[in-house]
């Protein structure tokens, strides 16, 4: 069965406290070289065909919510 | 006149709501669960707080799909009294009953104390009872108020801004807004005025023993719509 995946983050313009936590903890274990970090989800779907237009709609319905996230179908990981 | 308390796998605050209209305000209620498909005989609705759903995916997500919602949705386009608090008021949000989005309180923190809330507008009968500031507990991890600039200010011409965090003097401060909430906003209306959905907790404030009896000012709501 093809296994499809879909990754879903917060919108650039909000505040991530949960990435904003761990690029504070990243900084103090000393990588300098950072600057932020942000937290997003991988969903990954097991579907008897993969069907683009009934992912989207996935994603448009539950997965994610477009006041507050963008996603993005990777597509079909094995 | 009789209320509908919704249960949600997980929501932990429905016996609290359906006591403190019961016991505290004389109004009767029952419970209705999430797979219901009808609310003939109610006239208002309460979504408790909670954590629907484990709080999977987003608060609030999978019980906003639920097929009682579509009734909820048809009590907010009629006109009738729709509470949400805390859990309840992110469901609402992710039904696009209501506008704007919760998120993860600013410093990560699960917060739970008492807040003073100052009401914004008296057009609505969800606020046109409170006088001055009012105190109510708050229990939430994920209770950041987020809005576009445009939204924001559609919110501010619509009147729509139910209450904010201040202080106990009634006056802003960044200290008060615990959460980091967008304008401090702890409550928003729909555009009619009889949907509220806050992350307070009203129905924890409607008995002296549990500290405070301001959540009673909010609740009134119901008998003066549904009567």
């Amino acid at each position: 069965m093809p296994r499809v995946r879909v990754i879903v983050t917060l919108k650039p313009s909000l505040l991530d406290s949960a990435g904003r936590t761990v690029a504070d903890s990243l900084a103090k274990l000393g990588y300098a070289e950072l600057s932020s970090a942000r937290i997003g989800k991988v969903i990954d779907l097991e579907v008897s065909s993969f069907d683009e237009a009934r992912v989207k709609e996935m994603c448009d319905k539950l997965l994610a919510n477009p006041v507050i996230e963008d996603y993005h179908i990777e597509g079909v990981i094995e | 006149m009789k209320i509908a308390v919704l249960k949600f796998p997980g929501s932990n605050c429905d016996q609290d709501a359906l006591h403190s209209l019961r016991d505290d305000l004389n109004i009767q209620a029952e419970y209705v669960w999430q797979d219901e498909t009808s609310l003939i005989g109610f006239d208002g609705v309460f979504l408790p707080g909670g954590f629907s759903y484990g709080d999977y995916l987003r608060c609030g997500a999978m019980a906003s799909r639920s097929p009682i919602m579509e009734e909820v949705r048809r009590f907010a386009n009629e006109g009738r009294p729709v509470i949400g608090a805390c859990n309840g008021f992110q469901v609402l949000c992710e039904a696009e009953i209501l506008p704007g989005a919760l998120l993860r309180n600013l410093h990560e923190k699960f917060i739970c104390q008492d807040v003073f809330l100052r009401a914004e507008t008296r057009r609505s009968p969800w606020t046109e009872g409170v006088q001055g500031t009012v105190r109510i507990p708050i229990a939430h991890g994920e209770g950041r108020y987020v809005a576009s600039d445009d939204l924001l200010k559609r919110l501010e011409d619509k009147d729509q801004i139910a209450f904010r965090y201040v202080n106990a003097s009634g006056e802003q401060s960044e200290a008060s807004n615990v959460n980091g909430s967008v304008g401090a906003i702890a409550g928003v209306l729909n555009e009619k005025g009889n949907v509220l959905g806050l992350m307070p907790h009203p129905e924890r404030a409607t008995r002296a023993r549990l500290g405070s009896i301001d959540g009673r000012s909010i609740l009134r709501a119901f008998t003066l719509v549904a009567a």
